[in-house]
């Protein structure tokens, strides 16, 4: 069998070109599709048109002066802004396709604002959002991104406003000092100072004073209201955030989005790597005529594909470890798992390698065997990354019987137990359990092959 | 052309040998024998069971009923494509075969088979960027390389041109002749049946319908001297219903 490992290198070694896409083209897919997986979009371009003078970007709140150029900067973290001058401009860029939309702050937005927190009526403040329609995906994209990052400004100044509602209240209630532009400070009694007072006043009347009856309900009216203002601070405070949410992870993968990049890039690769060169070579033995020359007593059937499954699951093994050591290094995810992801790399590269073996006893002639190990693999990985909730219950249970029978979802949980610390042994049994199926299957296959 | 050696020692015996292909029966109770040196050749039409006939020969295919004499170590195996890898050098590739053989003295083989198959100089040239006729010479040499004491060719010059054709006919000659090994070879060249073999198989639809020379199954087509020996072949095939 050596001398046919030997053979078999020999043969890679002659083909430069062959290697160089066997392991450049996996590796760039693999790349790309992790990165595509670990980052969010990028951030969307938006023309944005502040028309509100500089000098008038202040709202009056309660005295306190609160700067809108604070909660627009919030929309900057979110997209990638191309400042104009002008509502015209801002659409023009949208029409031209070099912003995917255009946010425009009118002139009178501030002064409708004021208008809004002094309860005096009016029109509420409005911005105004302009998308581009070349594209329905982008289009929604620019729009949810603008929502979000208006929905967080609104909440950021319902915040201030109920801060400010919360310290009226306190004021009626307990009484304090009120400072007024042009007027200055003004002392405010309070109900419970109030009541106070007026209990003393009840005190120092006859028991049988006309007044004292009238006072009582007075004093008991500003003893029932600051208490029941008393509770509308929490009141207000849940009505400005009225659902709270507790986040808690449940069963899976604890991995960061980067590190669920980096597996599914490794086991894609280590996936196209193992399939093509097991699924290649063995088809190329029938291709050379040679297979059955060798099966004529110099190598037995089994042996051959023995041969085959090491070759390739060592050369997917060596390329995926290589690959991960270098992420796990850029990373910075440390060493101390090293043996536990070789160890489930070489698993799932066997898997693979039989898979691969099985598909070139299949298909019997290199080039068949090179598209069904594409066609197979891409729609095995697709569907391995569904997640549970976005299809409906019984289709989910297909797709998990279906990826179950094929070994990336199994190679991707046994990475993801060795990167991340969790069970490797059901997912690495798996991968065992079908490294001898695939070779079975490949064994059956091999009797039709000569 | 040599003369009948029937009557010689026996170097390869096949004993009703049957294949059969689901309902479909490939060959049917083949029997033959072969001596030492002899050249036979196995002729007949398209599907008449000569390729599989050499596979079972060659123990590549197990047959459904029979026996043969030899075991599979005493018998070289000449597929009709070349059955050799092409990204390989000629030297390599006698090299990793004499490996798997097990030939004792490697390189001593490996070194007598590019000078007997006269391909020295290009022993480090890949199979690939051989010509035909030095692509079958390597094929020919793997089969030698366990020194077998019978050499089944399946049609080994399909593929040649004249010139090649000439070449190689010399080279399995020798064998025969100088070298004491039985050859056994398929063909669909009649004339290179009737010139080079000492023996012929007939074969139609997987059963043996003549064993003989050359001349004497020109005589059992009648007397017809105008017809040459293709045109004899074809009329035996005709008498006996193919």
């Amino acid at each position: 069998m050596r001398w046919l490992l030997l053979k078999d290198l020999q043969i890679l070694r002659r083909s430069p070109l062959l290697v160089a896409l066997l392991v450049l083209y996996p590796v760039v897919v693999a790349l790309l599709v992790g990165a595509a997986l670990s980052s969010g979009p990028s951030k969307p371009k938006v023309a944005f048109a502040n028309l509100v003078p500089a000098d008038e970007a202040k709202i009056d709140l309660g005295g306190r002066r609160l700067d809108a150029t604070t909660y627009a900067s919030e929309l900057f973290d979110a997209v990638d802004p191309i400042r104009v001058d002008s509502r015209e401009e801002a659409i023009a860029k949208v029409e031209s396709g070099e912003a995917l939309g255009a946010l425009v702050i009118p002139p009178d937005v501030i002064e409708r604002l004021q208008g809004t927190l002094a309860l005096g009526g009016g029109d509420p403040p409005t911005v105004e959002v302009y998308y581009g329609a070349e594209n329905p995906l982008k289009r929604r994209y620019v729009q949810a991104t603008i929502d979000a990052t208006l929905a967080d400004a609104n909440k950021a100044l319902s915040d201030e406003i109920f801060k400010e509602a919360a310290s009226y209240l306190s004021l009626i209630v307990a009484g304090g000092t009120l400072s007024l532009p042009l007027v200055g400070d003004i002392d405010i009694l309070g109900l419970r100072r109030a009541q106070a007072i007026i209990d003393a006043a009840i005190a120092g009347l006859p028991e049988d004073a006309n007044a004292r009856i009238a006072l009582q309900q007075v004093s008991r009216f500003a003893r029932l209201a600051a208490d029941n203002l008393d509770v509308s601070g929490p009141i207000l405070a849940s009505i400005s955030n009225p659902v709270r949410v507790e986040e808690r992870a449940i069963g899976g993968s604890n991995a960061s989005l980067d590190v669920f990049g980096v597996e599914v890039a490794v086991v894609i690769s280590l996936m196209n790597v193992a399939l093509l060169l097991a699924a290649g070579m063995l088809a190329l033995e029938r291709e050379e005529h040679a297979f059955g020359r060798l099966v004529r007593g110099l190598v037995s059937r089994t042996g051959l594909l023995v041969e085959k499954i090491g070759l390739a699951g060592l050369f997917a093994w060596a390329l995926a470890a290589v690959m991960l050591a270098v992420l796990v290094a850029f990373l910075g995810l440390g060493w101390s798992r090293t043996p536990a992801w070789l160890a489930a790399l070489a698993f799932a590269a066997l898997a693979f390698a039989a898979l691969g073996v099985a598909i070139g006893g299949l298909a019997r002639e290199v080039r068949a065997a090179s598209l069904l190990a594409f066609m197979l693999a891409l729609p095995v990985a697709a569907l391995a990354l569904v997640p549970s909730g976005a299809v409906d219950g019984t289709l989910y249970d297909l797709i998990r019987i279906v990826s179950g029978a094929f070994p990336f979802k199994p190679a991707l949980a046994a990475l993801d137990a060795a990167l991340n610390g969790g069970g490797l042994v059901a997912p690495l049994a798996h991968l065992a359990a079908l490294t001898v199926a695939f070779g079975l299957i490949a064994r059956l296959a091999l009797r039709r092959f000569a | 052309m040599a003369a009948s050696r029937t009557d010689a020692p026996t170097a390869l015996l096949a004993e009703a040998l049957s294949k059969a292909y689901g309902k479909r029966r490939a060959l049917q109770d083949v029997s033959f024998t072969a001596a030492p040196g002899e050249l036979v050749a196995v002729i007949g039409p398209n599907g008449a069971g000569k390729t599989t006939l050499l596979q079972i020969l060659a123990g590549a295919l197990a047959p459904t009923a029979g026996r043969v004499s030899l075991d599979r170590r005493d018998v070289g195996w000449v597929p009709q494509q070349p059955a050799i890898y092409s990204k390989l050098s000629v030297q390599e590739n006698l090299r990793l075969f004499a490996r798997l053989e097990k030939v004792a003295d490697v390189t001593g083989t490996v070194q007598r088979m590019l000078d007997q198959i006269e391909l020295r100089e290009r022993a480090r040239d890949a199979v690939g960027t051989l010509s035909g006729g030095n692509r079958q010479r390597v094929n020919i040499a793997v089969g030698l390389l366990g020194d077998p004491s019978v050499l089944l060719l399946d049609e080994p010059s399909s593929s040649l041109d004249p010139r090649q054709r000439e070449r190689l006919w010399t080279f399995v000659s020798a064998l025969a002749r100088e070298g004491g090994t039985t050859v056994v070879y398929s063909t669909h060249n009649v004339a290179e049946a009737e010139r080079y073999a000492d023996r012929l198989l007939v074969l139609a639809d997987g059963e043996l319908l003549f064993t003989g020379t050359p001349a004497e199954l020109e005589r059992a087509t009648g007397e017809h001297a105008a017809l040459d020996f293709e045109g004899a072949f074809v009329r035996f095939l005709r008498s006996r219903g193919h």
